[in-house]
This record gives C-alpha cells, sequence and structure tokens, in this order.
C-alpha cells in the first residue's frame, strides 16, 4: 500500500519495475472548480492500472492530466507529474504524447482517411514517409491491436466503414503505431459491445510486456480482471489505491469496500 | 380515448399540409423564373451564341464568346482574392474562437456580407480605377473577390467548427502539433461543407451585374487583357435587355439562360465530385 501511495523515491524498486510516473499532490481546476484534490500516486511500469469510481469523480481528468490534454480545453493544473523522474509540465506537450499515446471513450477514427492511413497518419504527419517501413508499421500495429485478421483484404476502405468494436482497436492501432510508452485509455469499451469488450481486454493483458497500461472503466468486472492495480476516486480524491486483489477483496476503507460492493456511487 | 388519437391525427395532418405549401411558396417561384427563362431564351442559344463575337447593332446573330470568357476570367480573379483569404479567415476564426480579435473580425464579416454589392462596386472603382486612369478586369475581379470574402469565411467557419473536437483530441494525442491538426485533420474534414460555401460564393458572385458597372465595364471586343475593361455576362445581360432591338433582348434572355445553367453545372459537378467522401 504505501510503496504506491508515498512519492519518497528511495521505495521505488519494491515491486521489481520501477515506478513510471509519479503524481505529486497535484490540483487540476476547471476555472475555479476543483477537478482534483492533492492526488499522489505512483504508476508502475509494464502493468494495468485502472482508476474506478463513480461519475464526476475526476477520473477522466486525472487521465488527461498525463499527456496535458486538460490544459488544451482551458484547464490549469497545480503539483508535479513525474515521468522516468522528469516533471512532464516541463516538457512541450507534442513531444510528451509521442511518448504517452491515449484512446478516448468513443471510437474516432478520422473519416477522410483509409484503415491503414488512420494508423500511420502519426508517423507520416510528423515526417516519417518511408512506405516499406509504414507498411510494415500497418501490419504490426493492426496485428497488435487483434486487428489485422479481420481487415488486412481491405485496408483501403475508409476506417469509418469497421464497426464500432472493429474502429476502436483501429484507434488502440494508430496509438500504437506511434510507438508509445504508455497507454492511457479512457472507458475504452463503454460504447463496444460484450464481444469487442473481451478482445480489447485480452489484447490489453497482452499488450502490458511491452507498454505502462492505465485505464479508466465505469466497469468493475472489468477493473478487476484486467488490471494489477486499482485506483478508486471519490470527488477528486485519491480513496484507496493499492493491487487489484486487494481492492477487491480486502480493501482498507470502508468506502472502497462499499463501491466495489455497489452499496454506493 | 378514439377521440383524442382522431384530434392528433387532424394536428399531424394541418401541421404537414402547412410544411407542404411553404415548400411549394418556396419552389414555385423559382420554377416560373426558370421556366420562362428557357422558353424566352431558348430560341437564341446556337453554336454561334458561344462562339461568336456580338454583332454591331441592326445585324442579327452574333454571340458572347468574349462575355463567357470575361465572366470567366472575372470568376478566376475574384478567386484568386476571395477565396484565400476567405478561408484562411475562417480557419483562423475557427481556431481562436473567444479572442476580441476574432469576435471584431466575425463582426465585420457580417457587416461586409450585408453591405449592398454597388458600394462594393464604388469602392473597387476608388481603390482600383482611379489610380489605374482606366476600368479593368482587375478591378472587376478585385470587387468580386470582396464579395465573395464574408461568404467564404463564414461558411469555412462554421463548417471547421462542424467537425467534432473528438477528432482534434486524437490527433493532438498521437502527437500531432496543432497547425498539421487542424490542416491535415480538421480541414480535409471540414472540406465538402467549405467546397460548398465556395461554390456559394462563386455563384454569388458570378450573378452580380452592379459592382461590375463601375469596374470591368463591359467591352464589345475580345479581350482577355487584365489591365482593359472586359465584357462579362451579367453586364451583357444588362445592356442587351435594356436596347430597343428585339433581337438583342431575345438574346439578352439565352444569356441569362446560360449564367443559371452554368450556376447549376458548377454546383452540380462538385456535389459528385465530392460525394465520395
Amino acid at each position: 500500500m504505501e510503496e504506491i501511495l508515498d512519492t519518497s523515491k528511495k521505495k521505488d524498486h519494491k515491486h521489481g519495475s520501477g515506478s513510471k510516473i509519479e503524481v505529486d499532490s497535484l490540483n487540476a481546476f476547471f476555472g475555479k472548480t476543483k477537478a482534483l484534490q492533492n492526488l499522489s500516486m505512483k504508476i508502475q511500469e509494464n502493468k494495468i492500472t485502472s482508476i474506478i469510481g463513480p461519475s464526476g469523480c475526476g477520473k477522466s481528468t486525472l487521465l488527461r492530466c498525463f499527456n496535458r490534454m486538460h490544459e488544451e480545453v482551458g484547464g490549469t493544473i497545480e503539483g508535479k507529474i513525474l515521468l522516468d523522474g522528469e516533471n512532464i509540465f516541463n516538457h512541450d506537450p507534442v513531444w510528451l504524447r509521442k511518448k504517452i499515446g491515449m484512446v478516448f471513450q468513443k471510437p474516432n477514427s478520422f473519416p477522410t482517411m483509409s484503415v491503414s492511413e488512420n494508423v500511420t497518419i502519426g508517423l507520416r504527419l510528423n515526417g516519417r514517409r518511408n512506405k516499406k517501413e509504414l507498411t510494415e508499421i500497418v501490419e504490426r500495429s493492426l496485428k497488435q491491436a487483434f486487428l489485422w485478421d479481420e481487415v488486412k483484404d481491405n485496408l483501403k476502405a475508409p476506417g469509418t466503414s469497421l464497426s464500432g468494436g472493429q474502429q476502436q482497436r483501429l484507434c488502440i492501432a494508430r496509438t500504437l503505431a506511434v510507438n508509445p510508452e504508455i497507454i492511457l485509455l479512457d472507458e475504452p469499451t463503454s460504447a463496444l459491445d460484450p464481444i469487442s469488450t473481451a478482445k480489447i481486454e485480452e489484447m490489453l493483458v497482452g499488450l502490458k510486456t511491452n507498454y505502462t497500461i492505465i485505464i479508466v472503466t465505469h466497469n468493475m468486472q472489468q477493473a478487476a480482471r484486467i488490471s494489477d492495480y486499482t485506483s478508486l476516486m471519490y470527488l477528486g480524491e485519491l480513496v484507496e489505491y493499492d493491487k487489484t486483489t486487494k481492492i477487491f477483496t480486502a480493501p482498507a476503507k470502508k468506502q472502497t469496500e462499499d463501491y466495489v460492493t455497489g452499496r454506493f456511487g | 380515448m378514439t377521440g383524442y388519437y382522431r384530434w392528433r391525427k387532424i394536428k399531424n395532418g394541418i401541421m404537414f399540409s402547412l410544411c407542404l405549401l411553404s415548400v411549394l411558396a418556396a419552389l414555385v417561384p423559382l420554377f416560373i423564373i426558370l421556366f420562362y427563362t428557357i422558353s424566352q431564351g431558348i430560341s437564341s442559344i446556337n453554336w454561334d451564341f458561344f462562339t461568336k463575337m456580338p454583332k454591331p447593332a441592326g445585324e442579327a446573330g452574333g454571340g458572347m464568346a468574349n462575355a463567357l470568357v470575361g465572366s470567366a476570367i472575372l470568376l478566376g480573379l475574384g478567386s484568386v482574392v476571395g477565396l484565400p483569404v476567405g478561408i484562411l479567415s475562417g480557419i483562423y476564426l475557427s481556431e481562436n474562437k473567444k479572442s476580441l480579435f476574432a469576435g471584431s473580425v466575425r463582426f465585420l464579416a457580417e457587416v461586409l456580407n450585408g453591405i449592398p454589392s454597388i458600394v462594393v462596386g464604388v469602392f473597387a472603382y476608388i481603390v482600383i480605377v482611379i489610380p489605374m486612369h482606366r476600368f479593368s478586369a482587375l478591378a472587376g475581379g478585385f470587387a468580386l473577390g470582396i464579395l465573395m470574402m464574408p461568404v467564404v469565411t463564414r461558411t469555412t467557419e462554421e463548417m471547421m467548427n462542424l467537425v467534432p473536437n473528438s477528432y482534434r483530441e486524437a490527433a493532438l494525442g498521437l502527437g500531432i502539433s496543432r497547425w498539421k491538426t487542424t490542416l491535415f485533420i480538421i480541414l480535409p474534414t471540414a472540406l465538402k461543407g467549405i467546397i460548398t460555401g465556395v461554390l456559394l460564393s462563386i455563384a454569388r458572385a458570378a450573378g452580380e451585374t452592379a459592382p461590375l458597372l463601375f469596374t470591368a465595364l463591359g467591352n464589345r471586343f475580345w479581350s482577355t487583357q487584365l489591365d482593359q475593361p472586359i465584357a462579362s455576362l451579367t453586364v451583357f445581360i444588362y445592356d442587351y435587355s435594356k436596347s430597343p432591338f428585339d433581337d438583342w433582348i431575345r438574346q439578352a434572355w439565352a444569356a441569362a439562360l446560360v449564367l443559371i445553367l452554368i450556376i447549376l453545372f458548377i454546383n452540380v459537378t462538385f456535389r459528385l465530385v465530392t460525394r465520395k467522401r
């Protein structure tokens, strides 16, 4: 419990792998409204960390702080977020977002582009033109996203011609193509059917060997199924953050137990 | 209960009829204009009309080749002036929605849109015709360009705003910089709507007569020189319809019909071209 909540550096390596992200007394605002309240946590490398909590508790805001998307919509931030020990607010957001990819709630493949163009757009607009390399990346990313077999004969079809679940996997492939270190997912399966959801969950579990994954979800079973760590948020504060098994079987706080058993929230 | 449902059906019928009547009220004048123009103009349309020059008064026949080419040149010049400024301002406005400057530009674009076209003609007369000491295609194109600008600005802004914000966030989330996101993600998504706005502005400019009277003037002879007065379909219609010669009046009707058909043709072609995306 303490090793992930405490931000002092000496306890970094208790889990074998170090913490990838350290959040240190983070406050986030929308205008004068405080959305996150003095939040500190450590995200472990090559693990899946899920963030759960009732609507409006600040889950998405926290996620959007990690890649500085919160500031993009006019929000402000106080405090520190360290990525590999370096404060992300000292870096250019564009640089940061190449390291920290993001997948959104609703599939949003670009409507003017084909399946393969959707996958490579992040690379092409940043100067990668080598056709052979791009073709390889399309295949690799789509395979990683469990989509290759379904679209390999239709790479030139518009991205929006795919089903919702396929489009969401296309969005994940698009994010993977940029080769980030961390992937943020904001309720990626809440608009999808159970079969698509299962595919994405299976994929995420496979991806964690190479990526650090942070997922916001409303679905507690999902958090229990796929994540190594779970954090519960309420009214902008971190209620409890621990190994998933602990959160769901023996939570330290009454509030957590009430939430995961469905008695509140 | 049945009484209630019957009353609801009656209300539905009344409202539906009112809607249908409104549609008819809008469409009937359009078709009357169209059919009248066709019935008056079709007899004078032949190959000569498109390829020959105007004949002197009293001589039958002749065409309006110079006016056709002149109108194309004027619209080309107008597009060169109006489209880049209009599209770029529209992009600027949609990217900086809340700034005071953007608000002022938006307001001024609306004011400009409401200015009578003849006033724009006088403006072009003062800033181009007087310093150059002659009427010219350039001045005409400039006047048309100014008329096109606000239409293109507004539609570009509106179309850019219609693109869901999720695309912008998705692109930014991939580590694509803001200007590249705007130019290569948002703009192509909005392109179809922007092209519609461009067409609208070209159609508007193609039908303008007043600003050309002060600027391009009109020309009975063949001219493609930009610093000389140039013929145009609308001024051709204006001149010929005032004339006392029956043949000229018939030709004016024919020119009006051609103008309508050209605008229709541009519209339909662009719609077909952009439909796929």
